[in-house]
């Protein structure tokens, strides 16, 4: 732990709560740093050093960038690994290995330069590196869970299938420093895609050598930190890589991610001042205390993630009636939900694709203005249309995973059914059993949150077309639906793109083919110490452009 | 004894088989795999990932693989944790469950024996009525309770401690976990012995101790204490077995890397070799304890024997 930061962790009041805006504390603190610098200097550690803790969430399952599964590890591959594009502070795409690049007419070919850059062993980062990792990231043995955002390149599908072999795929190294990518169909979405760490240049010299390569001592790196440190279950420590290409512009000498799976022992060390930075480290039962206590430290901010009720549409089922479904979309009040239950700023929605999300697509569902007399009223009459009365009340069951707040959404919005004589019966299952049962179609209305990976509605949009994982569970299956994505994904016009995105999604909702709720938010803890942390949609937070606050 | 001692473990033998077994075909029998997830994956994806871990083969194929690496002393690689292999992480979690473990019975022995004696001797007392309203509270509030109180209390408001974190088992870190996780035992071994210590005191071998003519203090400490401490070594046995493969909620609320969490995060995310792994240790675990425990007998009572 950096001796500048645990001075001041003493002390009966954590420098996060609110006194810690006052100046004479902040100038306390500044001296003990200094003290402390001055104690340490025979450590030969720089006085100055800029160290960042962080409440990183769960414990890492890996830190190999092909093989992560969730955020609180792409927040530590991210730092490790620079992708040929990469995220600036406001989640946008800025130039990373590559430093330009250039896309062919046709919207097939990308020619990418790689600039002069060294892995943090001082070997040069090639155009071979990405081939190398694109090939990689394809192969069946790696099982890459995201890996069909690189379907688009030639031959990755079969590849990926286990039906071609890796060198078949449209990748090249033209020379060390160039690297072409051919697509299969023009892609909107494809940079998106090669800015995530799974599509990063890899250190074939290395991850030949050693299996576990991905541990202290044995790993390279090629972003702005290198891993020196990993205690399963107790921290992961990245010190800056002076190879970085810009090394220069970073001001974090050492990060020290804690896995801390309980939100509020997280929020606990936040408050002693221990922890700088502390991901969805607020149990929503203090959210409240949060906004009064914490001031600026709170950093709500948009996400690209929708929760909503999947329905099953399939035969036989009582969802498969078009007008049920438009009842109980009509009678549920989301705005109750969003205000009165959660409270941290969430948007209802009454659309599918967030709408923080890049090139977003318009339109909404065709009750979002109607009073909500009317609204019932609607909904009473379709609900009686269907065959449903007080002698055959609609019987339904209601899916939701293990959480406090999916227990009181699923409860609020079973009661908000209850004057349509709709019967609920709640069922709540722990995540894997859940999301076995949404798999296997074994449900009537399931919770769902679908996260986006990348800034588009591509992932949304795609998970009801033909074969996405939402079609497939829920049953919705509409030819013109599935010709609407697919042209929006190769329509490389943004105008046109989103109003073929717009189509697409107005045809799912006039279906009511689910019942949207609203859209997310990210709830984190930053030190106002810190700067150089935004929130953005993508909650992308890269560590290289953190800075310590000037007096 | 030596050959007693063999016996006993060759025993463990078929019982550790059995709790293999039915762990093995429960695990998968439970409904949801390790890859079901918000996300859900595409076919070919999840295909790979099947085919990565073996599990596309059928079930009685996989129960031999898993046994054959067993025997070579191969847990497999986490399905979750895949840049370590079980091995590595049970190596590496369990030494600090085991000195929180051990520090917390520690503590709870020192603690409860003293308290369980003063109120078995001072029957009906206040001390007695003290002790165990205290004892009752003990074991009435859960860990999770006391847990964050304690981290909010000297970690947050008083800023004493560390509100959590390992720091390589600084001695701050410890005490709040070590006290938390002790608190209940300290509370179930004071019970016992008061308990015990009665049952042995009205006995008539204290009786004709004191009419000897030996004095209160040498009746007690040189013929009622070891007796009386015979329940409370059975209850050790099992007892530090499952304190010292750590404790989920403190583990998870004191940010401690050991091992307690694998128990529940295994079957929770259906880290199949996890769950296994955790369950073969923890089963030798109680084995060796238990047979710890029953030679301890012989040397605290004389009339237990093992004859060979």
């Amino acid at each position: 732990m950096p001796p500048d930061r645990t001075i001041v962790a003493t002390g009966g009041r954590g420098k996060h709560d609110k006194m810690i805006s006052k100046p004479c504390s902040k100038i306390s603190r500044h001296l003990l740093a200094t003290l402390g610098g001055i104690t340490l200097a025979a450590f030969a550690i720089p006085a100055q050093a800029f160290s960042v803790n962080i409440a990183n969430g769960a414990e890492p399952g890996t830190l190999d960038p092909q093989k992560t599964s969730g955020t609180w590890e792409t927040r530590i591959t991210r730092a490790l690994f620079e992708g040929l594009v990469t995220y600036a502070k406001d989640g946008s795409l800025v130039p990373g290995l590559a430093d330009r690049w250039e896309v062919g007419d046709d919207g097939k070919t990308y020619t990418f330069h790689l600039r002069d850059a060294e892995w943090s062993d001082g070997e040069p980062i090639t155009a071979e590196d990405a081939v190398f990792a694109l090939r990689r990231v394809l192969d069946p043995a790696i099982a890459n869970q995201n890996a069909n955002l690189y379907y688009p390149i030639v031959n990755a599908r079969a590849i990926n299938a286990g039906d071609k072999s890796a060198d078949a795929l449209g990748v090249e190294a033209v020379d060390s420093h160039t690297l072409r990518i051919r697509l299969s169909q023009p892609t909107a979405w494809f940079l998106q895609a090669l800015a995530m760490t799974e599509a990063a240049p890899l250190p074939e010299h290395v991850i030949a050598k050693a299996a576990g390569w991905v541990q202290p001592g044995n790993t390279v790196s090629s972003g702005a930190f290198t891993l020196s440190e990993w205690q399963p279950q107790s921290r992961i420590v990245v010190e800056k890589n002076p190879h970085f290409h810009a090394a220069d512009s970073v001001e974090v000498d050492k990060a020290t991610f804690y896995p801390i799976d309980d939100a509020g022992s997280a929020l606990n060390r936040f408050r002693t001042g221990e922890m700088d930075i502390a991901y969805s480290s607020v149990p929503s039962s203090r959210f409240a205390w949060a906004r009064e206590n914490l001031g600026d430290a709170l950093r709500v901010g948009p996400l690209t993630a929708e929760y909503f009720y999947m329905f099953n549409l399939h035969d036989g089922q009582p969802l498969a009636d078009k007008r049920v479904r438009e009842a109980l979309n009509l009678a549920v009040r989301r705005d109750v939900i969003t205000d009165q239950i959660l409270g941290q700023g969430q948007t209802p929605s009454f659309w599918y694709v967030p709408r923080n999300t890049a090139n977003a697509p318009q339109g909404e569902l065709d009750f979002a203005d109607m009073p909500m007399d009317e609204r019932m009223a609607r909904a009473k009459a379709l609900i009686q249309k269907a065959g449903y009365g007080p002698d055959h009340p609609l019987r339904l069951r209601l899916n939701y995973n293990t959480l406090e707040d999916h227990k009181k959404i699923a409860v609020a919005v079973a009661a908000m059914w209850k004057p349509l004589g709709v019967e609920v019966e709640l069922i709540n299952s722990e995540a894997a059993v859940h999301y076995a049962t949404i798999r296997e179609g074994n449900f009537e209305v399931a919770r769902y949150g679908m996260v986006a990976t990348i800034n588009d509605p591509f992932d949304f949009l795609n998970a009801y077309a033909d074969n996405g994982s939402a079609s497939r569970s829920s049953g919705y299956h509409d030819a013109e639906y599935d010709a609407l994505v697919a042209a929006s994904t190769a329509e490389l016009d943004p105008q046109k793109r989103r109003q073929l995105m717009t189509r697409a999604q107005q045809r799912l909702l006039d279906d009511y083919a689910l019942l949207p709720l609203y859209d997310y938010v990210s709830v984190h803890l930053v030190s106002p110490d810190i700067q150089g942390w935004e929130s953005n949609p993508m909650d992308v937070h890269p560590l290289r452009y953190l800075q310590e606050s000037e007096q | 004894m030596l050959i007693y001692t063999l016996k006993r473990l060759l025993q463990a033998i078929p019982t550790l088989l059995i709790v293999i077994t039915i762990s093995f075909f429960l695990m998968r029998v439970a409904p949801g795999g390790p890859f079901d997830g918000e996300r859900q994956l595409p076919p070919e994806i999840e295909a790979n990932l099947m085919a990565a871990y073996h599990l596309d083969e059928p079930l009685p194929m996989q129960y031999l693989r898993y046994m054959g690496n067993l025997l070579q002393g191969d847990f497999g690689p986490s399905f979750k944790y895949k840049d370590f292999s079980v091995t590595e992480l049970i190596a590496q979690g369990f030494p600090v469950s085991l000195e929180i473990g051990g520090l917390a019975i520690l503590l709870a022995l020192i603690i409860g024996l003293p308290l369980g004696i003063a109120a078995a001797i001072r029957r009906n007392s206040t001390v007695d009525y003290v002790v165990m309203g205290t004892a009752l509270t003990g074991i009435a509030v859960p860990n999770f309770v006391i847990a964050p109180i304690f981290a909010l209390v000297f970690g947050v408001l008083l800023g004493w401690l560390p509100a959590g974190g390992w720091n390589g088992g600084a001695l701050p870190n410890l005490v709040l976990p070590v006290v938390a996780l002790s608190i209940q035992q300290i509370a179930y071994i004071a019970r016992m012995m008061r308990a015990s210590m009665i049952e042995v005191l009205g006995s008539h071998f204290i009786r004709t101790a004191r009419a000897k003519g030996l004095n209160e203090g040498e009746v007690i400490w040189r013929h009622a204490i070891r007796p009386a401490l015979l329940p409370v070594m059975s209850y050790l046995g099992p007892a530090i077995a499952g304190i010292i493969t750590g404790s989920v909620v403190i583990e998870q609320i004191f940010g401690i890397p050991g091992i307690g969490r694998y128990f529940v995060q295994g079957a929770l995310n259906r880290d199949y070799t996890l769950v296994m792994g955790t369950v073969v240790f923890y089963g030798v675990l109680i084995v060796l304890m238990n047979l710890i425990v029953d030679l301890l007998y012989s040397a605290l009572d004389p009339q237990i024997r093992y004859d060979d």
